[in-house]
């Protein structure tokens, strides 16, 4: 297999492991499925080109404003979508699924109105050169999507396993009812999850931006993508998230080099499905998964 | 029922009714003797696809104005009954049947797509009234019934020019082919390329497909990279286009890029930025060819409207005057099939898109105009 292919790999993996983070935080820790995150990154991705082409900011101050643009997103999608839902506990867990849909929707005919449906490039460098580097060519943007995402998963994972927070999120995600007799307020830890998770997914949103282009709709294929890699790396595992996302890019990728380019889409779920069908729970999840799902 | 129906407000209303629907139907009885031609238009003018029937209003209106200004056709003005179809078939089948039976127009022009058209051309068909399409470039808009015509150049005969004319200049024997493989559009224009690429004797070394709605085509352009052809031939909507070119280029793939029609929008340009340098495109209009129709059409445009036409105003303006010829043919304003006969008989109509001609079976016939991106914009190649 050609380098250059391996570096393909590991820039779409790495972007398909940050939407995957997203995911899984909020499905650890609150037991859904945030069918709003792709449009989450998608919004997160026009704040940050706001950002570069309007007001004329550096592209990593942008990063971190789309990425607080994702949180306040994050922060609006618990409020709205999930909080009411939580608080009937009559009510089936599918109907936050519905109303986290109903979010998304929204909010991606907000941009198809005001915005339109057409592509939009940041008004950047990184978009058109590259350097070689003997048998492989790398962009500027794969390099600050690699660093960008490995900052933030190694981040993430010292942040969950070193810092108070990052405890009260483990417990809660383990127990939710324990946790809460042990003095831990779940619906505080609820909104650190959901408004981390959607600032993660606007770093990938910005990231893919700033590699490609963005526009209302860029959410959608992303999103899937993303679901996928944690039914693949195992429900609510970081680091499931995180191998997930590789894996899946080195599989898309060689189904191109080896196989031929309408494969890709097809094969690549084709291994998701032996692969669970011979570890149900996800490479990094248990067999069944603690009682929540 | 426990009533009689006929109240006496109803029977007042339904008196007035009748009175106001008899007033209407009068109306083309009495000035039939010299009128105004009158011509129906179904567009989209509201809604997503408004982006393509505005711009065909607004060059149908300057048209009509300018043939008016000239005296009109056999001494009478041309009349615009302009209804839209929201780019829906619904939409245009209500419009064509009003503009058909209540307009009682000679002929119609519209509508914008080519999927309207199956819908809403039998309509005319069946009521005899000649329907012509501007902007419909899929197979089998003809077929639809001897009433239906389109002066706009189907995909199969813009895209095998455009390989022929830039195998002239580039004189390249092999080809890579890329496209998406899950839109109706891109598919048939890689068939249509790939076919047309096997007749002029080029091997195609590579085909990789993708699909719409991708954005990261490297694995697919790395392979073609390794396969080396001389030239990349894409078949695309502009926004994978644009971005696999930026791809390509940034993957060192220099080759010359040769696009379908998703090509042929200042989008493109926009997306794909200086990687859109050099890539050549069949169009049906090209705003800077050297004649003096095209120079006053693209002059009176920007000063009425502030943007310069499009291919869709370009190819309506064209469709109005074929019109405006057809009537003088005929000999009428008001006769619907010595129209239809007359509109089929043109020959060699000098149009801003280019010298026009209907074929033996309807079919428009006219030579495209094949471009390539210098610097932003799009020149002659």
């Amino acid at each position: 297999m050609p380098l250059q292919q391996l570096v393909n790999a590991i820039t779409l993996g790495s972007t398909y492991s940050l939407v995957a983070l997203g995911y899984t935080l909020i499905f650890g820790t609150l037991g859904i499925v945030n069918m709003a995150h792709g449009d989450v990154f998608m919004a997160a991705a026009f704040a940050g080109l706001f950002l570069v082409n309007v007001l004329g900011f550096n592209i990593w101050v942008a990063l971190v404003g789309a990425m607080v643009a994702g949180a306040l997103l994050g922060l609006i999608l618990e409020y709205a979508a999930l909080r009411p839902m939580r608080r009937r506990p009559d009510i089936s867990r599918l109907s936050s699924l519905i109303s986290t849909i109903g979010f998304g929707i929204l909010l991606q005919n907000i941009f198809l109105t005001y915005l339109g449906p057409e592509s939009r490039t940041f008004d950047h460098s990184f978009q058109s050169s590259a350097w070689s580097l003997g048998p492989i060519t790398v962009t500027p943007s794969d390099l600050m999507i690699i660093t960008v995402s490995l900052v933030i998963m190694v981040g993430l994972h010292l942040g969950l396993n070193r810092t108070k927070v990052g405890k009260a999120l483990r417990a809660v995600s383990e127990n939710p009812e324990a946790s809460s007799l042990l003095g831990v307020n779940a619906q505080s830890i609820n909104l650190v999850a959901v408004a981390l998770a959607s600032a993660i997914g606007g770093a990938a949103g910005m990231l893919v931006g700033i590699a490609f282009a963005v526009h209302p709709i860029m959410g959608l294929p992303y999103g899937l993508k993303g679901l996928s890699i944690i039914v693949l790396g195992g429900m609510g595992s970081v680091p499931g998230a995180m191998i997930g996302g590789l894996i899946l890019g080195l599989i898309e990728v060689m189904t191109v080099q080896f196989l031929a380019s309408s494969w890709r889409d097809a094969a690549a779920f084709a291994l998701l499905f032996v692969l669970l069908v011979v570890r149900p729970g996800g490479l990094f999840g248990q067999p069944y998964s603690r009682g929540r799902a | 029922m426990k009533q009689s129906v006929f109240t006496p407000r109803l029977t007042i209303a339904f008196f007035l009714i009748v009175l106001v629907l008899s007033a209407f139907l009068a109306l083309p009885l009495t000035g039939a003797a010299a009128t105004p031609a009158k011509i129906g238009v179904v567009l989209a003018l509201t809604g997503d696809l408004s982006a393509y029937g505005i711009p065909q209003r607004q060059a149908l209106e300057l048209a009509r104005d300018m043939i008016n200004e000239s005296g009109g056709v056999l001494g009478q003005p041309i009349q615009l009954v302009i209804e839209d179809s929201r780019g829906d078939k619904n939409g245009a089948i209500n419009a064509v049947q009003k503009l058909a039976t209540r307009d009682r127009v000679l002929a119609i022009i519209g509508p914008t797509l080519s999927a309207e058209m199956f819908a809403a051309g039998p309509v005319a068909n069946r009521s005899r009234v000649t329907i012509m399409g501007v902007s419909n470039t899929a197979v089998g808009i003809r077929e639809i019934g001897p009433y239906v015509f389109r002066n706009s150049l189907p995909e199969a005969l813009v895209l095998p020019e455009t390989v022929r004319r830039s195998k002239e200049k580039l004189g390249y024997t092999t080809a890579a082919l890329l496209y998406s493989n899950n839109d109706d559009f891109s598919k048939s224009g890689a068939d249509t390329f790939r076919e047309a690429l096997l007749a002029e004797g080029v091997q195609i070394v590579a085909t990789e497909t993708y699909q719409t709605s991708d954005t990261d085509f490297r694995a697919q352009l790395t392979k073609v990279a390794a396969a080396n052809p001389d030239v990349l031939v894409i078949s695309s909507l502009y926004k994978e286009a644009a971005l696999l070119l930026r791809q390509a280029r940034q993957l060192g793939l220099t080759q010359p890029v040769i696009g379908g029609n998703g090509f042929n929008s200042p989008e493109f340009i926009s997306v794909a930025g200086s990687a859109g340098e050099g890539a050549i495109v069949g169009s049906p209009w090209f705003p800077g060819r050297d004649h003096p129709k095209v120079r006053e059409f693209v002059t009176r445009y920007q000063e009425r409207y502030g943007t310069e036409p499009d291919q869709f105003a370009a190819q309506a303006f064209d469709g109005l005057f074929l019109f405006a010829e057809a009537i003088r043919i005929a000999g009428s304003t008001t006769d619907r099939l010595a129209f239809r006969d007359a509109l089929a008989s043109i020959k060699n109509f000098d149009g801003v898109t280019g010298v026009f001609s209907f074929d033996e079976n309807g079919e428009p016939s006219m030579k495209a105009n094949i471009l390539q991106i210098q610097n932003g914009v799009y020149v002659e190649l």
